[in-house]
């Protein structure tokens, strides 16, 4: 069984959909390996996560150890439609996780405590909440990013009119 | 020694926050706004004759494929019922005006252009119906 199989090429957009059970199951476990490494401060494990994270950010989320778990010993025992999704709002929240496991080592090596617990809480509660409730973080986040990004950019175009010689 | 407690404390938190978020997500709540009402050129073309459902989308979401098949649907029966489909990141200034924060979100448009009723995250069909057979 490959996720190929899975897979499906909407004909109208070029969108690659995957088995959506896949990546929800990785929250699981996301989740589960994320409350160990606030537990214990392991770095190895952080370091595993980390290295997790980014295959799914970079490469993609059916790519993860994770998802092979999935596609090796659960899907085989589910039944029924298989839902599908896109693979890019998954993707966004591995880049996400990405990013906070980043900090989260970065602070560990250098022993700042507090950051390194803050970033892997909030990767914790999004894993938790993508896990338990559903929760779409591309939803949430991806729109104030683009609208604060873009309110960055605009203030930067008034700056530099400002700065224009006036004539 | 491990420390259980940071695990505590933000399990707790998400889990307030995720039946906070179960409960609001596809809701349809009606408004009264007095704002400035929304005309085809915000939306790039004509409103439906009774009502527009305008949604606003995001590539980083999975519910908006939902949505989108979900209000197709239930227009296409329906004559005076228009939907259009906005991609939110392309229509930041819009997003802004009409403070859009998460997608998907649906507005519901009277005849006139004004907003009588949003849905954040994916509405639910009865929900949208009963809103939908309640605006003249």
């Amino acid at each position: 069984m490959t996720i190929t199989q899975v897979l499906k090429f909407d004909t109208k957009c070029d969108v690659k959909l995957i088995d959506a059970r896949g990546p929800r199951f990785g929250a699981i476990l996301t989740a589960i390996v994320l409350a160990a490494i606030l537990a214990s401060a392991s770095l190895p494990l952080l370091i595993w996560q980390l290295s997790v994270f980014a295959i799914g950010a970079f490469v993609g989320p059916q790519a993860t150890p994770y998802a092979w778990i999935y596609r090796t010993f659960v899907k085989p025992r589910l039944r029924g439609d298989v839902p599908t999704e896109d693979t890019r709002p998954p993707q966004f929240a591995q880049v996400v996780g990405f990013l906070f496991a980043l900090t989260a080592t970065v602070a560990l090596i250098l022993e700042a405590s507090l950051v390194f617990d803050v970033a892997i809480g909030f990767a914790l509660a999004a894993a938790f909440l993508n896990a338990a409730f559903n929760f779409c973080l591309g939803c949430e986040m991806y729109l104030l990013i683009a609208r604060a990004q873009g309110a960055v950019s605009q203030r930067k175009n008034r700056e530099d009119s400002y700065n224009l010689p006036s004539l | 020694m491990d420390n259980y407690l940071p695990i505590l404390i933000v399990l707790t938190l998400a889990s307030a926050y995720g039946f906070w978020y179960q409960r609001s997500r596809g809701t349809v709540k009606v408004k009264s706004s007095t704002k400035t009402a929304i005309t085809p050129s915000d939306i790039g073309g004509e409103l439906g004759s009774r009502v527009t459902l305008v949604q606003f989308s995001s590539t980083f979401c999975t519910p908006c494929r939902a949505t989108r098949a979900l209000l197709t649907d239930i227009t296409a029966d329906l004559d005076d019922v228009k939907h259009i489909d906005i991609d939110a990141e392309k229509n930041l200034d819009l997003v802004r005006r009409l403070d859009i924060r998460s997608t998907p979100t649906t507005l519901v448009i009277d005849k006139s252009g004004v907003e009588v009723g949003r849905a954040v995250g994916a509405p639910k069909r009865a929900e949208v119906l009963a809103t939908l057979s309640a605006i003249k």
